[in-house]
């Protein structure tokens, strides 16, 4: 007790300070969201006889129904070039959003036995969650490839904008992810409300639709708002990039290219917003749960 | 003195939890009643909390439920923030507030020992590495292939607990794992703790058992309401437990005054009984292991009456009668006149184990048994905190001696063997 009465605070070893978003040791924190991820990846489709294959499958389903009411029913499409695989690249990037934020929004809440029970940086959470999507969304761009080959498309060095869009992807979904996994935990109706801003996200961008046909059909400026949502943006210029390039580039889609700053902005804003709340959060997760 | 650093240092920490009363959960809620906070409950649950762990200790942390002992080691483990104070840790820690966290059903064995162990500090090389002693430690080689689901539940504690010991911590934060297993698990962790202690790793557990404080520790702290009440000596601490336990057991189960429970004419009426320490002085607790203590009744006569007989009934919590005391055979206690009053003195040498005891006084006419004049059940009460934990009724001093060898013959030589007995404090 002695040793108490004065504060010499350097020797006296480790200060514990509670839980926090990310933690000193940014090993342990990487560590810890990849061993969370690769968990929930095995368990997904654990003892489902077809396993992994389930998790190309369901793009895949979508994209038929789709693929044969958008092509033989109603004609959207038929005019613009690779429009199967356009379709494709649309519901698998949207599949990512939809898994990586719609599974993040409970997540603090269903691991609530870790939470409660150990220390550990509670980021790893919500974004185990991302990087779980990120290991489905890898799997479901090889189908996409495939189908791209087989309609008669061509490797091209502008795939190589994958990489750039998937990580600008994968940082609004971790955004999405730690802002809805820390509002979830004071208020439950964050769930229904999310679900219903999916669907509108699903109509409300062009996936199963193309921005040319907005382009020819409605006002110019419809076309250019709805580049403004970034999840838009992403894909168009995905579709330039990997698709085909007649497929216009997000650039050109918003109008001048400098305006694509508020996509950026948005997408940035987002993970800072998040990240913010999250960590305001973070130490008071295991009481408030 | 060398300035060596205590493993742990708690400096004035105080924790206070805000509980509502009415929980604000959706947003309709919210924005119907915006202004309506709901209303909020302070509970403090640690009150400036200081104290200090030498290293290699074995320190145990004891209370009641509700006493702040758990939240006090989340606060340590860093689940908790503490709001204020200070908490030094020095040397790599380990939390095991709960045996395999992480563990999923779905998963094998190689899987969950992954997981729980990088939830509990190693990296996934180290958990590799040690795969393979930690099952052999668990003794489950031949089922690792098997999901966890489809083990027994004693398979799985087993896993879990291999697993906690092969992370190396320094500083180790145990929270009553030791309620669960079978005897003979038990028997493993008891061992496995002394082999901990023999390493010289410092170990802080947090039990309601005051037969594993007083086995293990080498130092214990009480907790009362939040506020430290005792650190010292285990012995002396796993007194004050069961005393403060008691007591308040004694308040729940106030004298039973109800008129059901009393019997007789009431030609003397029963009107107050106590017990008395070794000391004389009136007490509700007092200690075991042959001191001397004293039941004592006051009667008070409405008539003349000749030759009453005056006795006790001594049972304890679970209503079996340990003590019976009377004059019957012991001789006439004479006559008593309309308005006299008396006290009756029952002294005897206290062997009863730790618990809580009740006494039923009693009047009776001379000659038969139960033609009662005035009987009190459970009229007065007595925590009685022996030193040894037992489960047995009394606490007798006794010797034991282990014979010497002998082959033929076939009589089993009595095994020495110290069980993990549970204290009759948790009742």
């Amino acid at each position: 007790m002695s040793a108490l009465e004065t504060p010499p605070s350097a020797g006296l070893g480790r200060q514990i300070k509670g839980p926090s978003a990310v933690g000193s040791d940014p090993r342990r924190f990487w560590h810890l969201t990849r061993a969370l991820a690769v968990t929930e990846f095995k368990l997904r489709f654990f003892g489902s006889v077809l396993g992994y294959a389930w998790q190309v499958m369901r793009p895949l389903l979508l994209f038929g129904v789709l693929y044969i009411l958008f092509t033989q029913v109603i004609d959207v499409g038929t005019d613009t070039p690779l429009y199967g695989v356009a379709l494709l690249l649309g519901l698998v990037l949207y599949t990512f959003l939809s898994e990586a934020t719609g599974a993040a929004v409970s997540s603090v809440v269903d691991r609530e036995n870790l939470v409660r029970k150990i220390e550990f940086p509670r980021l790893a959470v919500p974004l185990s969650v991302v990087l779980t999507a990120l290991f489905n969304l890898g799997l479901n761009l090889g189908v996409v490839v495939v189908f791209l080959l087989a309609s008669g498309g061509s490797v091209r060095w502008s795939w190589l904008e994958m990489i750039p869009l998937i990580v600008l992807l994968a940082i609004l979904a971790s955004g999405l992810a730690m802002l809805l996994s820390a509002l979830f935990v004071r208020a439950r109706d964050v769930k229904p409300i999310w679900d219903v801003v999916l669907q509108i996200l699903f109509y409300g961008t062009p996936i199963f639709y193309t921005i040319e046909t907005v382009q020819s059909s409605a006002p110019t400026w419809v076309a250019k708002a709805l580049m403004l949502n970034p999840f838009a943006a992403i894909l168009q210029q995905a579709r330039h990039a990997v698709v085909d390039p007649e497929y216009v580039s997000a650039s050109s889609a918003i109008g001048p290219a400098w305006r694509l700053i508020i996509p950026l902005a948005i997408v940035f804003g987002v993970f800072g917003l998040g990240y913010a709340v999250f960590r305001r959060a973070a130490p008071r997760l295991a009481e408030d749960l | 003195m060398p300035p060596v650093p205590p493993a742990v240092a708690v400096d004035g920490v105080s924790k206070t939890f805000r509980l509502p009363h009415e929980r604000v959960h959706t947003l309709k809620e919210r924005a119907l009643h915006p202004l309506r906070r709901a209303g909020v409950e302070a509970f403090p649950a640690l009150k400036d909390v200081s104290f200090a762990v030498d290293n290699g200790e074995f320190f145990g942390i004891v209370g009641r439920n509700g006493s702040g002992k758990s939240t006090l080691l989340k606060c340590l483990a860093g689940i908790y923030g503490a709001d204020r104070g200070r908490i030094f840790i020095n040397g790599r820690l380990s939390t095991f507030i709960e045996l395999g966290v992480g563990f999923n059903n779905d998963l094998p064995a190689r899987d969950n020992v992954m997981i729980n162990a990088t939830m509990l500090g190693l990296s996934p090389r180290e958990a590799r590495n040690r795969y393979d002693s930690v099952i052999d430690f668990a003794e489950l080689r031949e089922f690792e292939d098997l999901k966890l689901k489809n083990y027994s539940s004693g398979m799985e504690v087993r896993l879990a607990f291999s697993v906690m010991m092969h992370v190396d911590a320094e500083v180790m934060l145990i929270d009553e794992v030791l309620a669960v297993g079978d005897a003979s698990f038990q028997q493993k962790c008891f061992d496995e703790f002394a082999r901990i202690r023999r390493d010289g790793k410092t170990v802080l557990l947090v039990t309601h058992d005051m037969g594993s404080v007083q086995r293990f520790c080498d130092r214990a702290m009480l907790l009362e309401r939040g506020d430290v009440v005792e650190v010292g000596d285990p012995e002396h601490v796993a007194a004050r437990y069961l005393e403060i336990n008691f007591n308040r057991g004694e308040v729940e189960a106030p004298h039973d005054e109800s008129e059901s429970s009393r019997h007789g004419d009431r030609r003397a009426e029963i009107v107050d009984a106590w017990f008395e320490d070794e000391t004389g002085a009136r007490a509700a607790t007092v200690r075991g292991a042959g001191e001397h203590m004293t039941f004592c009744f006051r009667a008070q006569f409405r008539e003349a009456l000749t030759d009453p007989l005056f006795g006790v009934v001594i049972a304890d919590d679970r209503g079996t009668v340990v003590f019976e005391a009377s004059n019957l055979l012991r001789g006439a206690s004479g006559t008593f006149a309309a308005g006299e009053e008396t006290t009756v003195r029952i002294g005897f040498d206290n062997v009863l184990s730790s618990g809580r005891y009740e006494a039923t006084p009693a009047i009776a006419h001379s000659g038969s048994g139960s033609a009662w004049i005035d009987r009190r059940e459970r009229f007065a009460t007595v925590v009685v905190t022996a030193a040894r934990a037992t489960d047995a009724v009394l606490d007798l001093p006794f010797e034991l001696e282990i014979g010497p060898k002998a082959r033929p013959g076939g009589s089993s030589s009595e095994e020495a063997r110290p069980g993990g007995s549970r204290s009759g404090g948790s009742a």
